[in-house]
């Protein structure tokens, strides 16, 4: 904290901003039009990975109309702003939750914001991250703080054992369904517990992305040895006398045993489904093997062209897609070759794999999933943000039925009356194989 | 920099639908140009259009509607501008006039934008949100008296201080914060010694 402002404000300092080219070029080019400059571009970093295209042989060309001015803006005014841009061709390039982890580049302790609501991914590296807008972008680079209050306190505290075939994304939507798109308004949440401390690093990033849909401020895990054995050697983080000095003070980043909290959530992992979102709010979730509930709003219903008692399982689809900040790392790939293996995508059904970066991308390759995928039918592509959300180039066609591993189902997300239902990627591959939303433990029996 | 707001009365338009999301207040392929502006037709493009492409409006849609249309007020649900942190759904609502949206909660993100752009984000309980929907008068919010009245109700509300200097006085929060340049740099001088990994 710089200094305290009026009433209960702060100055906060920042110590990572990342931008996109959606707004990358916004936030630059209205910053240099007021003749400021940034206070220290080298803690400034730019992905480029909102619009791009996915497809293989990419160029600066997109899908949507006029879409090479935001890419070809955002890499001229990162040029003369002096901030490193992770462009099309770089081997970094990717997803920005996904990077800037992988990078090293988010640390434990960190402050750091983007103009994307999914920026709470990084607070499973046990950074305080947030999501802003592009003024508050600008205020970040140029003055190397923002002008905050602080959020209430809240503490979901998640025991018990994950069963099979359930992950992160589930807990994530038990969660959200149990408590609503707003359970988390207001607060910076802490998630903790015997079952958070037991998922790998990359799950943690699947349930820290998805705070924003519970609309918290903020969503974080404490550090721990798991998490500095998952950082070391990464090419950003840091090395020698540095590392050892970094890593006394990580070890001090912990919430004190006892500390009161405004709010307590408490939830029993062992109790949790496989999820899949039957409505156009994350909230409107179920386990698969639930039915849609009677109590469940009619736009929705009629957008989702389904009715009230109907089982979830079963109900046909046209399209898979596993991608997204939320479920796009390697091991969600690795879990959903997994079901995928020796299997071919439903008759009708397309498919479609987007790595969360190219590092993930040749990972992947250098074990062998691309061909998984491949085989089965699966389109295989390279790293971005892709049909996680459509801009009005590459789409869904309406009324198509989508099982996705993103983060949201909100009416025309992925386009103009598409019917996005979101879920795990093993719950994604599981339906693409059947070509009906699916169980993935019972393809698992089946297998 | 955004318009200094005191007090304004107007009629409120109801949008009052839990949850409503950034991509349904500009879809992502409203957004065509790389700068602030010409957004407004994309405003509520999904509720406002039966065609969104030819712009052929729904007469449905309230804003379409003769004593809503163009309103500088806001009705909204729970959890108003949740999703995708779109400064651009602040700046087309901005363009098209609404100066200020009442709402039993919002997406934090949405609020943030919305005070950098002069517009209030004012929480009222859902009860008091409906009273205003149904009473249909001609609403003043004043950020002076810190209220929310019409002819017959007076509902108080509250706001983060500094949010409310910054509205009152249309203040740009750059310059604001540049008042704090000194304390800044001391800061990073402390830091850069404390935690010099930040910075290498």
């Amino acid at each position: 904290m710089v200094a305290r402002l009026e009433g209960s404000g702060v100055l906060l300092a920042i110590d990572r901003v990342l931008l996109h080219e959606r707004t990358g070029a916004a936030a630059l080019n209205s910053l240099a039009a007021t003749g400021r400059t940034p206070l220290d571009p080298a803690r400034v970093f730019a992905m480029i990975d909102h619009i791009v295209d996915t497809r293989p042989g990419r160029t600066d060309a997109t899908t949507i109309a006029g879409g090479e001015a935001f890419i070809r803006e955002t890499r001229a005014a990162c040029e003369t702003a002096g901030i490193r841009l992770f462009d099309i061709d770089d081997p970094a390039q990717g997803i920005m939750h996904v990077v800037s982890p992988e990078l090293g580049l988010v640390q434990p302790g960190m402050t750091l914001v983007a103009p994307d609501s999914h920026t709470c991914t990084q607070g499973a590296i046990g950074a305080y991250a947030f999501g802003v807008g592009t003024s508050e972008v600008e205020h970040a680079i140029a003055t190397g703080t923002l002008r905050l209050t602080k959020p209430r306190s809240m503490r979901v505290w998640i025991e018990g054992q994950l069963g099979e075939m359930v992950t992160a994304k589930d807990l994530a939507l038990a969660l959200i369904s149990g408590h609503g798109s707003d359970g988390g308004r207001g607060h910076a949440v802490e998630f903790a517990g015997p079952a958070v401390e037991g998922l790998s690093i990359e799950s943690r990033m699947t349930l820290c992305n998805m705070a924003t849909e519970f609309s918290a401020v903020a969503g974080f895990i404490a550090p721990d040895d798991k998490l500095f054995d998952w950082l070391h050697g990464r090419p950003l983080a840091p090395t020698d006398a540095l590392w050892g000095q970094a890593l006394a003070h990580w070890r001090t980043l912990r919430t004190d045993d006892g500390a009161a909290f405004d709010a307590e959530i408490t939830l029993d992992a062992a109790t949790v489904s496989p999820m899949i979102s039957w409505g156009t709010s994350p909230s409107a979730s179920s386990g698969i093997d639930q039915a849609v509930p009677t109590s469940a709003p009619r736009a929705m219903l009629d957008y989702m062209a389904l009715e009230p008692g109907r089982p979830l399982a079963g109900l046909p689809i046209d399209a898979a897609f596993i991608g997204s900040c939320t479920n796009a790392r390697l091991s969600d790939l690795e879990r959903a070759a997994g079901v995928v293996r020796g299997k071919h995508l439903a008759s009708g059904v397309r498919g479609i794999v987007v790595p969360g970066s190219m590092e993930v991308r040749r990972q992947a390759e250098a074990m062998g999933l691309d061909r998984i995928f491949t085989d089965a039918g699966f389109e295989w592509r390279l790293s971005g943000c892709s049909l996680c959300f459509y801009a009005g180039g590459e789409g869904f066609a309406p009324g198509a039925r989508v099982v996705s591993s993103t983060n949201r189902n909100f009416v025309g997300r992925q386009g103009p009356g598409v019917r996005t239902h979101i879920a795990s990627p093993e719950t994604v591959a599981a339906s693409a194989i059947a070509g009906c939303l699916a169980d993935p433990r019972k393809v698992l029996a089946h297998a | 920099m955004p318009e200094p707001f005191t007090a304004l009365t107007g009629i409120a338009a109801p949008l009052l639908i839990d949850n409503l999301d950034t991509d349904t207040i500009i879809p992502s392929r409203e957004m065509r140009t790389t700068g602030r502006t010409g957004l407004k037709d994309g405003l509520f493009a999904p509720l406002r259009y039966l065609d969104a492409d030819a712009r052929e409006e729904d007469p449905a849609f309230v804003l379409n509607q003769p004593p809503y249309r163009g309103a500088q007020i806001l009705l909204g649900g729970a959890n108003f501008g949740c999703g995708s942190s779109r400064e651009h759904a602040v700046w087309a609502l901005a363009e098209y006039g609404v100066r200020a949206i009442i709402a039993p909660s919002f997406a934090p993100i949405f609020a943030g934008n919305c005070v950098r752009n002069g517009i209030v984000p004012v929480v009222l309980p859902a009860g008091e949100v409906t009273k205003l929907a149904e009473a249909g008068e001609p609403v003043t919010l004043s950020l002076e008296a810190m209220a929310v009245t019409t002819a017959s109700q007076r509902f108080p509300f509250t706001l983060a201080e500094d949010d409310r200097q910054m509205l009152l006085h249309g203040l740009d929060a750059i310059d604001l914060t540049f008042r704090h340049q000194p304390q800044i740099a001391a800061w990073l001088k402390q830091d850069r010694a404390a935690r010099p990994w930040v910075y290498a």
